[in-house]
């Protein structure tokens, strides 16, 4: 019942493919094609993500996470940040539990959505790929206007929400 | 690549870890373990509705839609589509190439491009789930803000 629960989703949108597989074959296997094939790409990147995370939850002590990227972190919280948000891959979704372990851990909340920001624009690792596939100008303009604005949210949302609030995520986590 | 990249590091780690203790490492396995049993089903989900999407409205569709000649009505239809999706960055590129070459303009491109990577409508309710709701809607809508004015820029400059 749990795991019908978990799959619900999942199992309409199965059923809305294959209704739309009897109505247009053609539609309906392009459809699977991509869900395949962006699948199979998702379930190849998480798992190293993940395994890094856990190494983390259990092998950095919380002391330790709260120096450097807790209040008073100052501008080492968010390098730290930027670092993680730009050299990890995938979509934002995989990111959610990761910022989660962070505040967990007691990072600052605007630490941790500036990890988000960096993480939904900046991509150090695969800029010439950016840049290649868009132009070195277009490249240019997407970093240099996200990281400052994102920073901006950051301090933003960290203000505007409360400390009960976040220590509720944080209970919730376990 | 990426991936290999990161399967390395995590393989190095994980070798450095059960050498220095078996016992963490077990436990740190099934800490990510748990992780990725909570994150299948949505991944799952949304990865069946992207391919519904993606099919039905195909690539002829999209290049009309957000044309070079579509102008800032073409740039909002590129912002509103791109926030429902949400594809990681080397598949948002590579996408936007495509489009650009197949006769897309660079402010839709660039429209899209940015809200495919950090909006993300569709992993909504994952976000509330991890966070809350006060935290996602902020999120969401200040990150659609700097795509926009991302977006305006490029239409400016390029």
């Amino acid at each position: 019942m749990k795991l019908l629960k978990a799959y619900k989703w999942a199992l309409l949108f199965l059923l809305i493919q294959i209704t739309i597989f009897f109505i247009n074959n053609k539609v309906g296997k392009n459809a699977f094609d991509i869900t395949l094939s962006n699948l199979k790409e998702m379930l190849l990147l998480i798992p190293p993500i993940f395994i890094i995370m856990g190494l983390m939850d259990i092998w950095v002590p919380k002391e330790t996470l709260i120096r450097y990227m807790g209040h008073g972190s100052g501008a080492t919280g968010l390098l730290i940040g930027f670092v993680l948000g730009t050299i990890a891959a995938g979509p934002l979704y995989i990111a959610f539990p990761m910022g989660v372990l962070l505040l967990k851990k007691g990072a600052k909340l605007s630490n941790v959505i500036f990890f988000l920001g960096v993480w939904s624009s900046t991509k150090l690792p695969i800029v010439v790929f950016e840049a290649a596939s868009l132009g070195v100008s277009f490249t240019l303009i997407h970093i240099a206007i996200s990281i400052p604005l994102y920073l901006l949210m950051a301090f933003y949302i960290e203000k505007s929400v409360s400390k009960e609030s976040i220590s509720l995520i944080v209970a919730n986590a376990d | 690549m990426v991936s290999s990249v990161l399967y390395a590091v995590a393989g190095i780690l994980l070798l450095v870890s059960f050498i220095k203790d078996k016992n963490k490492t077990k436990k740190s396995i099934k800490v990510a373990w748990m992780s990725f049993e909570k994150l299948v089903p949505i991944v799952l989900a949304m990865m069946l509705f992207i391919g519904i999407t993606l099919a039905v409205l195909n690539q002829s569709v999209i290049t009309t839609l957000i044309g070079s000649e579509s102008g800032v009505l073409g740039a909002i239809i590129a912002l509103i589509i791109g926030s429902i999706v949400s594809l990681p960055s080397f598949v948002a590129f590579p996408l936007g190439g495509t489009l650009l070459k197949a006769g897309a303009g660079y402010m839709q491109v660039a429209a899209l491009v940015s809200t495919i990577m950090a909006v993300g409508i569709v992993s909504f309710p994952a976000e509330i789930k991890y966070f809350n709701k006060d935290i996602a809607v902020k999120r969401i809508v200040l990150s659609f803000m700097i795509c926009i004015v991302f977006t305006a820029v490029i239409g400016m400059v390029m």
